[in-house]
């Protein structure tokens, strides 16, 4: 084992608290996936541009790859592990990208599922200028973000009680 | 009746079988963060692998000292070439008949080339080690320009081939000559050039980009000592084709070799071929006896594990002043890198680049490509393509429109005039294909309608006017495209693996209660295929799609396939998804006639079960009949009710689309901004609207990407200038046009169910949709060709070069 000195932290994930011991240069992501074992968020480029590794803290979105885990010391998290409602069903939001096939292979879902939940709470009402700019950060290689947009504008009507429809093509 | 009988109505929605747009099942798991990626994995003991990486681009390795690196606490072992030539795995086959280092055997030849394997407790560590290795080089002269590879002096790349005057694919005529691939009929299409009215020549380069799926390319291998049995998971797009070739070179017998391809972050192309990573991974877990992970980083991704394009297309069509072509003449040179690792079916060193007919009825054509060295990552993959048939649409497709504007036609009215009529299918080539089937009139007509062209064209004359007057500084374009693409490899007769043919399968098994576990030899990375092989399922046999698991990627239970590429799942293994259904549904015509009492020829086949001709009322549900087949089956009869089948297509799929591309170009700055895509695509038999529609957004996106910027590019001295997102365009939502889909429906005549494949379509279609609105815009300034990829600045540059700037 390497001998680096060991710093405790303390962070709530997924609304539960969970305390280790990890090196000062752990990122945030490999703390997630290989210490808690919370493998939704994803690693696709380590520079944090691509987004998969997107999780909610203190509110904020955030690319766990570019931030080390005791700098989430004391930090409130969530993951697309959280994501779901409390009976189990799933949220407007996972439920809008299966409904509007907003997704492929899965491996950017995590991450973008999560940066849609910060932003409805940001901006409960985007416009698809809005959407497509507050969804920036995340990148997608498979569905061309059509059917993306359309995933949180489901999502955003269901939250807001208002009745969806589906642009016309 | 009773009122509660569900109609037939009823009964065909509930089954959700072909051209309903399922919802699809993989959903669940992936909007939950339940997909299970091969990175996910974890083992007791588990080890990680990483690689040390040359920073040169050629030079000769005079020291590898692993010493300090291994003093590393956590550190387990450091492997270079001198230790794989103990198991005969310093090199391995490439799938195009050349070999590849494994690691760098005494030189490397591209820079990031694996030059050693460290194994370590975790990644952590392994990074620290690598930077711990120290390794001496001396610097070559590096050759970065295809062109210059067959220069008298060019720089001998592969001693290792020193005095090989015979490759894999014919006599090599250099030392960085690779193969000669000539196809068509030489003198015949020379006279059509000496004859001709018109003719045009043009370099058409399709530059070196990456398919570059959102997950990296990465395994676990793991071997039991003890059983003598190695286990991989890994990122494999043809997982049976890894254990074959495992099998080949570690010399463990296949049936020892576990593979397994758990869900695919996305392909692309990018994960068919077998690289180091797999090979080091393996033979780290045969020498330390525990699992060992290796996860490749975007950079390595992007500068090693191939990369796809780089074709340099010289094109010449000769024509009447009518517009009607006559003859086809395309030079290409093709630079493969350093080791020819092209991902082909074996005997196609150019794929299927013999397509670039296109769509037009040419009488006579020619081809020949040189494949040719240099000092950059090997290769080439088919990225979201069907084996360069990206390459042969784009070249075609650039060069119809220079042959319109030497002509002064409208390169729309050029293509209706020479497209092969609906009546001349199956139509032959002249560079050697069947095409099915195909209506391209009716295509081209209801893409012109529905976009308003005509229109388009009156606005862009007016805006060249305006522009030439000094009213405006936005100059429009219009790209046309009309791509006839050849998927579905392949027939044995012509496609194969490394010796094995290019069929596909499909298992099915009824289970007592009516429910339906089935494999297939293909790997879905994206596609859906859990979702539309049921729907294929649920229409041939009457159960619900609801109650069809599908299982793919574990070689252990799926029937031998050659995996998901080149468009191929769909016009294969959904043929022999379909063909199994059928087997198993004249079964249950026997069973059926035993449990009424009738004979089977006095049954038909009605949505859900089988009833009695001319009295519907007598009618046995496939559910009623799956019990049967368990519980009293027939006398004489086998019990239970399933199938295998193994499906050698007669012919390939040939998927056609128009496609048009409306842009606004501001010349002071290069920008171009999409106003409107529409994609027209023709895929036969369409089972699941809603994924093919999401297949079409991601491939123009791909496609999109492409043409407007992204790209690896090297500099003279071999540096790989395009490794990170930093520096390789992907698009965000931002910059994405907005897509409009259509379609029509050909269907195949050869395939069970009339499908062709789809999801490289936008791909090979879009990228010369938006090349061609980029040139289109351009050419009332006097311009023929700009090469892609159209950014900004080169856009910026082409209207500066054009004088546009005043």
């Amino acid at each position: 084992m390497s001998d680096i000195e060991q710093i405790p932290v303390t962070m709530t994930v997924n609304g539960k608290k969970v305390q280790r011991f990890v090196e000062p240069r752990t990122l945030l992501i490999h703390f997630l996936r290989e210490d808690l074992n919370i493998t939704g968020p994803h690693i696709g480029c380590e520079t944090s541009h691509c987004g998969a590794c997107t999780v909610e803290l203190n509110g904020m979105s955030v690319k766990s790859c570019t931030m080390f885990a005791v700098q989430a010391d004391g930090a409130e998290l969530t993951t697309i592990e959280g994501m779901a409602n409390a009976d189990g069903t799933l949220s407007a939001l996972q439920e809008g990208f299966r409904q509007m096939h907003g997704l492929q292979c899965g491996f950017c879902t995590p991450g973008m599922i999560l940066r849609a939940h910060t932003l409805l709470k940001e901006n409960p009402n985007p416009t698809e200028e809005e959407i497509r700019m507050g969804i920036s950060g995340n990148l997608c290689r498979c569905t061309g973000y059509q059917n993306i947009v359309k995933a949180i504008q489901y999502a955003a009507a269901k939250l807001n009680g208002t009745e969806f429809q589906e642009a016309a093509e | 009746m009773n009122d509660m009988t569900p109609t037939r109505e009823q009964r065909e929605a509930a089954l959700e079988g072909m051209g309903c747009k399922r919802k699809r099942v993989e959903d669940i798991r992936f909007t939950q963060g339940k997909g299970q990626y091969v990175d996910d994995l974890k083992l007791p003991g588990m080890v990680f692998g990483d690689f040390v990486r040359s920073s040169h681009a050629h030079a000769k390795i005079t020291k590898i000292d692993a010493s300090e690196a291994l003093k590393l606490p956590g550190v387990i072992a450091v492997l270079t070439a001198e230790d794989l030539k103990g198991v005969n795995l310093a090199w391995m086959p490439t799938l195009a008949g050349d070999v590849q280092m494994v690691l760098a055997d005494g030189k490397v030849l591209y820079q990031n080339q694996e030059v050693a394997f460290v194994v370590a407790e975790n990644r952590y560590i392994a990074d620290d080690a690598i930077q711990l290795v120290e390794v001496e080089y001396e610097e070559l002269p590096v050759l970065t320009d295809p062109f210059k590879s067959m220069d008298p002096d060019a720089p001998v790349l592969r001693p290792d081939l020193d005095g090989k005057t015979e490759g894999a694919h014919g006599p090599r005529k250099h030392h960085n000559h690779i193969f000669t691939w000539e196809v068509g009929d030489r003198e015949e299409t020379d006279k059509a050039f000496e004859e001709a009215d018109v003719t045009i020549k043009e370099l058409i380069s399709y530059h070196r980009t990456h398919p570059s799926p959102l997950e990296t390319c990465q395994c676990v291998a793991s071997m039991d000592k003890i059983k003598g049995e190695l286990t991989v998971w890994g990122t494999f797009q043809a997982p049976h084709v890894i254990r074959t070739v495992a099998s080949l070179l570690s010399t463990i017998p296949e049936q020892k070799i576990h593979v397994i391809a758990p869900d695919i972050g996305g392909g692309f192309g990018n994960k068919v071929g077998a690289y180091p990573g797999y090979i080091c991974a393996i033979v780290a877990s045969i020498v330390t006896g525990v699992p060992v992970k290796w996860v490749e980083d975007r950079m390595e991704n992007l500068s090693t594990t191939s990369f796809a394009r780089d074709y340099h297309m010289t094109a010449e069509i000769a024509a009447k002043n009518d517009g009607t072509v006559t003859g086809l003449k395309v030079h290409v040179l093709a630079d493969h890198g350093g080791f020819d690792a092209c991902a082909d079916p074996s005997k196609w060193p150019a794929g299927f680049f013999n397509i670039v007919t296109g769509s037009y009825d040419f009488p006579a054509a020619h081809l020949e490509v040189d494949g040719v060295y240099t000092n950059k990552a090997p290769g080439g993959v088919a990225y979201r393509c069907s084996f360069r048939v990206t390459e042969a649409a784009y070249c075609i497709e650039r060069a119809m429109d220079i042959l319109a504007q030497k002509l002064d036609m409208d390169p729309a009215d050029l293509r209706m005039k020479n497209f092969v009529k609906s009546e001349q299918f199956p139509y032959h080539s002249a560079l050697g294909w069947e095409y099915d089937s195909g209506d391209y009139h009716t295509a081209m007509r209801k893409a012109m309608d529905t976009i308003g062209y005509r229109e388009l064209r009156a606005e862009q004359k007016a805006k060249q006017e305006a522009f030439k007057r000094g009213e405006t500084r936005e100059i429009m374009g219009i790209g046309v495209s009309f791509f006839t693409e050849i998927v579905g490899a392949g027939p044995s007769k012509n496609c194969d693996i490394l010796g094995v043919a290019m069929f596909d399968s499909a298992e099915i098994r009824v289970h007592p209660t009516g429910s339906v576990i089935s494999r297939m030899g293909t790997k879905s990375q994206g596609q859906g295929h859990e979702t539309t092989w049921a729907q294929i399922i649920a229409t041939e046999i009457g159960i619900p799609a609801a109650d069809i698991m599908v299982e793919e990627g574990n070689t252990d239970t799926a029937p031998y396939g050659l995996g998901t590429y080149g468009s191929r799942s769909t016009p294969v293994a959904g043929a022999a998804i379909a063909l199994a259904s059928r087997k198993i549904r004249n079964k249950a015509q026997m069973i059926a006639a035993h449990m009424l009492e009738v004979s089977e020829y006095d049954l038909e086949w009605d949505v859900d079960g089988f009833q009695v001709k001319g009295n519907p009322q007598a009618r046995k549900s496939m559910k009623e009949i799956a019990w049967a087949a368990y519980h009293a089956p027939p006398p004489g009869m086998e019990p239970g009710l399933e199938a295998v089948s193994y499906y050698d297509p007669p012919n390939m799929t040939y998927p056609f689309g128009a496609y048009l591309c409306v842009m606004d170009i501001d010349v002071d700055t290069g920008v171009a901004k999409t106003r409107r895509f529409y994609a027209l695509d023709d895929c036969g038999t369409r089972i699941n609207p809603m994924i093919i529609e999401g297949q079409v957004h991601g491939g123009l996106t791909e496609a999109f990407a492409i043409a407007m910027g992204q790209e690896i590019r090297y500099d003279e001295m071999g540096n790989v200038l395009g490794a990170s997102f930093m520096d390789f365009f992907l698009p965000t939502a931002v910059e994405t046009p907005h897509w409009e889909t259509d379609f029509t429906v050909t269907p195949s005549p050869h395939h069970p169910i009339g499908a062709k494949g789809v999801g490289e379509s936008p791909n090979v279609g879009g990228v010369p949709a938006f090349s061609n609105a980029v040139n289109d815009a351009f050419k009332f300034l006097g311009s023929t060709h700009i090469q892609m990829p159209h950014d900004a600045w080169r856009i910026w540059q082409a209207a500066k070069d054009l004088g546009a700037h005043g």
